[in-house]
Parts: C-alpha cells; structure tokens; sequence
C-alpha cells in the first residue's frame, strides 16, 4: 500500500511556479506555419473563384461580373486552408492569430 | 475493395447469423445504403483481422428481423438503421421507436434517397414538439 | 422496489453529453438503459452533400480527439477506391501524428479518470502534460487539435528538422512527466480503491459484446487493428498491449502503457523516416464500394464507401469505437454501486460526439 505517491511531484511545482501564463499580458507566440487566420492580398487577386469552389465550409464568395467582389465570412470559416493551397496566383495565407485585419482596430 | 462474402436472404438470415457466431466470428456493426430500388443491408463481422461480410437485399417496404436476440451488440446500430433509413426493425430487444438519435420534430429517414428533393422537405413527424 | 435515476446528460463526470437511465434497488445498479441521440449532426448524409475532396475535412470533425485518424482512415479509404498509392515519407508522417493524437487522447482520458474519483491534482498534471504534444501537433501540423494535414494521396506538409527536434524534445519531457504520474495512476492506495475489481468485464463476455480497444484489451483480448500493418504499422511491429483483469483498474493500465508505447513508436518512426515525395496527384472519381478499418484510441474504426464515379459519394459511414463499446459499458455497470457508475463510464473512455456522428 503506498499513500502520498504524488508528494514528488507537488513539492516540484512549488519550487516551480506556475506552468500557465498571465494570459492576456503573456502571450505565447504562434509557431511558424500556425493556421491563425486567412488574409488575402487584394492586389493579387484574380477573383477567378477557386478557392470559393474548393471551400468545405462555403465561406467565401467571389463574383467577377459586374463588380469584383471577394467576400469572406470569418465565422464560418474552418482554418483547413484548402483555399490557400488552391489559389492559382499564391494571394491567400494563412497569418498568426495576432494578426489584424487592415480594418481592425 | 469490400469483398462480399455471401449473400443471404430474409428466409434465412437468423440461421446464418447464427451459425456464424459460435466460429469464433466477431460483430463489428451492419451497413445500410440506399440503393433506390432497394436497400442493400451489410453485416460485418470479425475473425483475427479479416473482415466477414453478409449482404442482404431487402426490398423497400419490407421489414427487417432484428439479430439483437442473438448478438445482442446489434442493439444499437439496428435503432440507427430504423432511424435513419425508415425501415422497421421487428423484434427488438429494446425499442426506440425511431428516437434513438432523432427528436420528435426531426425529419423522418432523413437518409433515405427521394429523387429530387432535398433534405430541407423531407416530411417531419407528426405531433412533434416545436 | 426499484428507483429510477438519469444518469446524465449533464454530468459532472461526463465531457460529453450521453444519458444513462440507472434502475436501482438501494445503492445497486439493477438494469440500464442508455439514451443517446443528444449531440447528432448528420455528418454522414452532409458527406453526401459536399465533393469527397472537402469531406476530408468535413470527416475530420466528427471528433475533436481523434480527428487525425478519423481523416486518416477516409483517406485511405478512398485511396483505395482509387488505388492510389501513397509515398512512403507520407505513410510515416501518418504514424508520427496518428501517435501523437493517441497520446494526447489516453492522456485526456487518463485526467478525466483522476477527475471522476476527485483526484484533481493528479488530473491537472496529466493535463499539463497533453499541453505539451498539443504544442508539437500546433508545431508541425499548425493547428492542435484540427491538424487538417492529411488529404486523399499522401500528407499535405513535411516535418523538417527543426521541427522533428521540438517534437522530440516535448516527448521527453512527456515521457518524463508520465512516468511518475503512471506510477500515482498504477500504485496510489486511493486509486486502487475505486478501480481494482469495478466494473469487470469477462474476455468471453468482451467479445461477445463487440467491444473494441482498450476495453477490450483490458480483458484480455489481443485485439490491436495496428497489428494489421496499415500505414507504416508493418515496418514498425506493434506489440498489443494487454491486461487480463478486465476491471476499471486494468482499462487504465493499458492506457498507461500504450502512452509509453506510443512515445517509443514516434521515435522509431523518426529514426525510419525515409525520403520521398508527400503526395501521388490523381485524377478521377471514386466508385465501388470499399471497407477500412484503423486503430483510433478508443478502439477500431470501420469506414464504409460507396462511390458512383461523380465527385459525390453514394454512402459513407462510419462506425466509431465508443458505438461498439456502449453494449459493453452496459455489461459492466450492471450490478454494480451507483457511486462506481461515473468512474466506470470514464475507464471506457466514452466519444459520443463519435458515436452519433
């Protein structure tokens, strides 16, 4: 019979401190290569519709005629990049969760 | 590729299934698709890694006996069977009446193939709770 | 007299919601009957609905836990209807990520158990642990529990050398942390109090049942689908790992070991890692009929296809461990205390949002 099996391990965290962070204060950074967010260079941008058709989710909209417009509804959005993977002239891709919007506060 | 081991019928399938299972054959779970004229109903079972497969064809408003008495681990997916696909599952051990995964105001065999219409009007049941 | 007692859905045991109708005769459990039903989204009939090439990652949400295998076992899937072959590179990184979601899903169920006896100490270490393989899938793949690596051919992005050497350097530190969190897990008098001899489930009575997994591993049975030799399982030879007791007890001990087998399986699948390309391009659309099975964490996976040569499969379903072990789960907690019913639940390790799909 053993009692007291974890005293090892809560005397370490003691002398450690925390494993978490001060979360917002403290924020990990994003490894290379994270799925945060989509951003799109507008400049780019062909509006040939591709990544509208490869979307699982149906997040994206793109009509050429009668005005250009590329539409993307972040909420459903699913962070699987398919879009960006598509994308014919490489305007797509996928940014840090940290980064912001040209419109964003 | 799926290979279909033997194909058995109405007449027949208790027997079959019961035969199989004292050979030491596993149930892994049934399948059933919608093949428009009829519906194809797979019974997979198991033997060291090597899947078993019976297939029956059952005609569109026949109903199905249950192996629930047998194998008692089909209980569940033969509720889903009845209700996703509509079939009538006779013999049950334990009868959901078509509520095992669907609420009273869901569609009714929402799995079911109707040519040309979609999912949005699919007949609910009647008398369910909004 | 018999009392009638819902179990569930809102549970403080339960992660997800399944409901279980208890009868009871003073403290016993007499019968049960399980509702489910509570989380179901149709996600086999939307698979009908969208082009197979989007349903990877449709078939990757069924399940936040094992999400990679559920895309995984789909993939192969239709490579097999395509017969498309898969570069060797890729077969491995399947491996690599395969493990590391079964070490952060036994390592999830393992909390959950310290939690459903009211060990929350030992609950939020395991979980302290899991944070670390969330970070290596996060490093490699660039989401933590949605990897979306895998498509139909191969995988989608390479693991370089940066990146193998932060995997190998959070297991380590995992291995380390385990270890001594296994051995609270295995020899803790409180532990054992509420797992030795709860909820046994016989070898006979586990095959009959059609239980699959640990479950079924914890009684007994060898029963791995790895052994099979998908993937790159082949090269790597698997060892089922089994106990015999069948108890709650035992259950959490395959557990507990196939983390340590899981650790070692990265690590030869690092050191084997052959060079090619990630993907076979293809053309065409899947037709026939076809049948996979794969080892999840909670036990084996049978996807069934039906393709009709469009870009839209006939049928897909999918039949999820938990499904099959919900019979079983029904076996043990008849006759036992009502106070054991929640840690019973847990040491199946129960999916539901798997199960009703």
């Amino acid at each position: 019979m053993r009692v007291f099996t974890l005293f090892k391990e809560i005397m370490a965290n003691l002398v450690h401190g925390p494993a978490t962070r001060k979360y917002p204060y403290v924020r990990r950074p994003d490894f290379p290569g994270t799925r945060g967010r989509l951003m799109i260079d507008e400049s780019k941008c062909i509006f040939c519709g591709l990544c509208a058709r490869k979307c699982p989710s149906d997040a994206l909209e793109v009509t050429r005629k009668p005005d250009q417009m590329w539409k993307f509804d972040q909420y459903k959005c699913i962070l699987c990049a398919a879009c960006v993977e598509a994308c014919p002239k490489k305007c797509l891709r996928m940014a840090p969760r940290t980064e912001k919007y040209p419109d964003e506060e | 590729m799926m290979t279909i081991n033997d194909v058995i019928t109405l007449e027949n399938q208790q027997e079959r299934i019961s035969a199989l299972l004292p050979q030491g054959y596993r149930f892994v779970t049934m399948t059933a698709v919608d093949s428009t004229t009829h519906f194809d109903i797979y019974y997979h079972f198991d033997r060291d890694y090597e899947l078993y497969t019976l297939q029956l064809k059952l005609d569109r408003d026949a109903a199905l006996p249950s192996i629930s008495g047998l194998c008692f681990a089909a209980l569940l997916v033969e509720n889903e069977i009845q209700d996703l696909f509509g079939i009538t599952v006779t013999g049950l051990v334990l009868d959901y009446h078509q509520h095992l995964l669907l609420t009273k105001d869901a569609p009714v065999k929402p799995f079911c193939r109707v040519p040309g219409v979609s999912v949005s009007t699919v007949e609910t049941a009647k008398g369910g709770e909004q | 007299m018999s009392t009638i007692v819902p179990f569930g859905p809102q549970h403080p045991v339960l992660p997800e919601p399944i409901q279980l109708c208890l009868e009871l005769e003073d403290e016993r459990v007499v019968s049960v009957i399980p509702v489910v039903g509570y989380v179901h989204r149709g996600l086999e009939k939307i698979a009908e609905k969208k082009d197979f090439i989007q349903d990877t990652y449709l078939i990757e949400r069924i399940c936040g836990i094992c999400s990679f295998m559920h895309s995984m076992s789909y993939c192969m899937g239709i490579e097999e209807l395509m017969s498309i072959p898969v570069p060797p590179r890729a077969l491995y990184l399947r491996v690599i990520w395969a493990e590391l979601h079964r070490i952060h899903s036994h390592l999830l169920a393992l909390g959950l158990l310290a939690d459903a006896f009211g060990f929350e100490n030992l609950f939020m270490q395991y979980w302290k642990s899991r944070e670390r393989i969330m970070d290596a899938m996060e490093c490699t793949t660039g989401g933590r529990v949605m990897l979306s690596s895998c498509c139909i051919g191969g995988v989608r992005r390479d693991i370089d050398e940066n990146q193998k050497k932060f995997v190998l350097d959070q297991l380590k530190e995992v291995e380390k942390e385990v270890t001594s969190l296994n051995r609270t897990m295995m020899e803790d008098y409180s532990v054992k109090q509420r797992t030795v001899g709860i909820g046994v489930l016989s070898k006979e009575a586990a095959y009959a049942q059609g239980a699959v997994g640990p479950t079924a591993r914890g009684s007994g049975l060898v029963m791995d689908h790895r052994m099979s030799g998908y993937a790159a399982y082949r090269e790597l030879a698997i060892e089922p790992v089994v106990e015999t007791a069948g108890d709650c007890y035992a259950r959490t001990m395959v557990r507990c070991r196939e983390v340590m087998q899981s650790i070692d399986l990265i690590r030869r699948a690092f050191a084997q890692l052959p060079d090619s390309e990630l993907k076979t391009p293809f053309k065409g659309n899947p037709s026939g009929e076809a049948v996979i099975r794969c080892e999840q964490p909670r036990g084996e996976v049978l996807y069934y296809f039906r393709g009709n040569g469009t870009d839209k499969l006939e049928r897909l379903r999918v039949r999820t461990p938990t499904f099959a072990n919900i019979p079983a789960m029904l076996t043990m907690v008849q006759n036992c205390q009502l106070p054991d019913v929640g840690v019973i639940i847990i040491s199946v390790d129960p999916c539901v949002s798997c199960t009703e799909r």
